[in-house]
């Protein structure tokens, strides 16, 4: 029985993680646009503007729930929902530190990597329902696109998983500090089982997988539908996408559902190619920082911090580069970054053969 | 395809350091200086531009072409403002005085009451027409800009402080002497016509 508790607190944790990351992440994503184009952002609610998305979300709860005379009902309640919940629920399998996963599977990047794809379905579902020629338009782009980068995606995934030996996520965090229970080698020369830190993350361990981290990181980008590969919600051509008609909480669901897309795939990001929750700082001789920097609090402290960064570095990018042509979305995906992924999949490989 | 990677990974790099420039360059607020300040520009390029509107405001010249003013006192009531507004924004109703009632700052006698002197700020362009045929330099724009209303209605001025009993006071006066002259005209035309 009690088992069932823990279930539901860790569940409602997640959530109450995810909605407290978007308010977070949305202030911080105007501040950072305001700031980038010499403005100011929210200022007024709050000491600097700090409770404007509060207000914003309070707003929004308050919003009268319109569905369109021409709407498909069903398809277009549901739709919110089925987005938001495929993202929430690949939290489940994402390690925080030593000993704390919420669900430790051994399939762990596998049951995320299928999961977050039943988010299309839910975009595609939103364009469909709203019966809208915007929405229908947004939706069949971002499912062309999501299908599209899930593949170099997949690749950049499957030359680490190749290093690392296993899909269990927590496994591989295990595997890129001073608590691996195998032996690493720095750029496979170096054995730095003992000394851990940054030289033991997996970029460094193989140094190929920065390749495929930038490759991931430029497919994750457009999975999560952000600048510079967001057109399925192209505020110029589009209105605002497939999310057009929504409007109130439904409309807050799709937006919550983009945030924590951005922090779960950033979070993959670090857990696979830049150490987990493991401490940057390597043991130099005496002086033990690895060690003393590894523990649970420390891995919940490392990891956010990491992910932030990474998240900070998609709101750069969306401020910085122009929104990509559909022909050229699809050009980078197939010509450029797919063949590159299989060859950081030919290389892991012989690198798993020859030098570990 | 080597080279074009290359070259977007180049070009986008050079896009993201502008931009993370600016990020970290906004220590400064904008401070508050005119137009023809000769650091204007130049200080737009650091810092950041947004003007706190209420909280700060730009200055402007004392005699902007903004909102208008009429000074009533100096009013002859000629009517010419209201026939030049391309707009037809001044609506002007004048009673005849039965005397000269004074005169404005600069000498000219005033003879006519303004019943109604209304100008709807909402038509008005800002052409400044008024202000040039005035004859006696009456109305005027200053350099009030923010009038914000929250009826439509309240953005018509209302320049004659003329009650509508005394109106109706003085146009009966008018009308009094009208006929007084118009009797006296008659009775002394019977006179002429008795006397021949």
């Amino acid at each position: 029985m009690n088992y069932y508790i823990t279930y539901f607190i860790v569940a409602i944790g997640l959530f109450s993680f995810s909605a407290f990351f978007a308010l977070f992440g949305v202030y911080a994503e105007r501040k950072i646009s305001a700031f980038i184009q010499d403005r100011l952002g929210p200022t007024e609610t709050g000491k600097f503007g700090s409770l404007q998305t509060l207000a914003d979300i309070m707003k929004m709860i308050q919003k009268e729930l319109i569905i369109p005379a021409a709407a498909d009902k069903w398809l277009f309640m549901l739709a919110p929902a089925v987005i938001f919940i495929a993202v929430y629920m690949g939290f489940a399998a994402l390690p925080w530190g030593p000993g704390l996963i919420p669900s430790k599977i051994n399939l762990g990047i596998y049951y995320i990597f299928a999961i977050i794809s039943i988010e299309t379905l839910g975009i595609l579902m939103a364009g469909w329902g709203s019966n809208n020629k915007y929405s229908i338009l947004g939706a069949m782009r971002s499912a062309a696109q999501i299908i599209s980068y899930e593949i170099p995606a997949g690749f950049a995934i499957i030359s680490v998983v190749m290093i690392a030996q296993t899909l269990d996520l927590q496994a591989v965090a295990m595997q890129q500090g001073v608590l691996s229970p195998e032996k690493i080698k720095f750029a496979g020369i170096l054995d730095v089982t003992a000394t851990g830190g940054f030289l033991s993350w997996n970029i460094f361990r193989a140094p190929h997988l920065i390749i495929a981290f930038v490759i991931y990181f430029i497919a994750s980008l457009a999975e999560s539908n952000r600048a510079p590969f967001d057109i399925p919600e192209a505020e110029s051509e589009l209105v605002a996408g497939f999310h057009t008609e929504f409007t109130g909480i439904r409309f807050a669901l799709v937006f919550l559902a983009e945030y924590s897309m951005m922090f779960l795939v950033s979070m993959i990001g670090v857990i696979l190619f830049l150490g987990a929750w493991n401490t940057p700082f390597p043991n130099i001789g005496p002086v033990h920082l690895a060690d003393g920097t590894t523990n649970m609090w420390w891995g919940i402290f490392w990891i956010t911090l990491k992910t932030l960064g990474l998240v900070a570095i998609q709101m750069w990018i969306r401020w910085t580069l122009p929104r990509f042509r559909v022909d050229q979305l699809m050009n980078l995906c197939w010509k450029v970054l797919t063949p590159l992924s299989f060859l950081c999949m030919l290389i892991s490989g012989v690198w798993r053969v020859w030098l570990m | 395809m080597f080279k074009r990677t290359i070259n977007g990974f180049k070009t986008a790099w050079k896009g993201l350091s502008l931009t993370v420039k600016h990020l970290f360059a906004n220590n400064s607020a904008r401070k508050i200086t005119t137009v023809s300040d000769s650091n204007y520009f130049k200080q737009l390029e650091k810092g950041t531009n947004t003007i706190q509107y209420p909280k700060q405001q730009l200055p402007v010249p004392e005699i902007g072409r903004y909102q208008l003013d009429v000074e009533m006192d100096d009013c002859i009531v000629c009517d010419l403002c209201a026939k030049v507004c391309p707009v037809d924004c001044i609506d002007i109703e004048a009673i005849k005085a039965t005397e000269a009632i004074g005169q404005t700052s600069d000498g000219t006698t005033k003879r006519l009451y303004a019943a109604k002197f209304d100008i709807d700020m909402a038509k008005c362009m800002y052409c400044g027409l008024c202000t040039i045929v005035c004859p006696t330099e009456c109305i005027v724009m200053t350099n009030q800009y923010d009038k914000t209303v929250f009826e439509l209605s309240d953005l018509v001025y209302e320049f004659s402080d003329m009650p509508p009993e005394v109106a109706a006071e003085k146009r009966a006066l008018f009308d009094k002497q009208q006929a007084e002259k118009q009797a006296a005209k008659l009775a002394a035309m019977q006179k002429k016509e008795g006397g021949e």
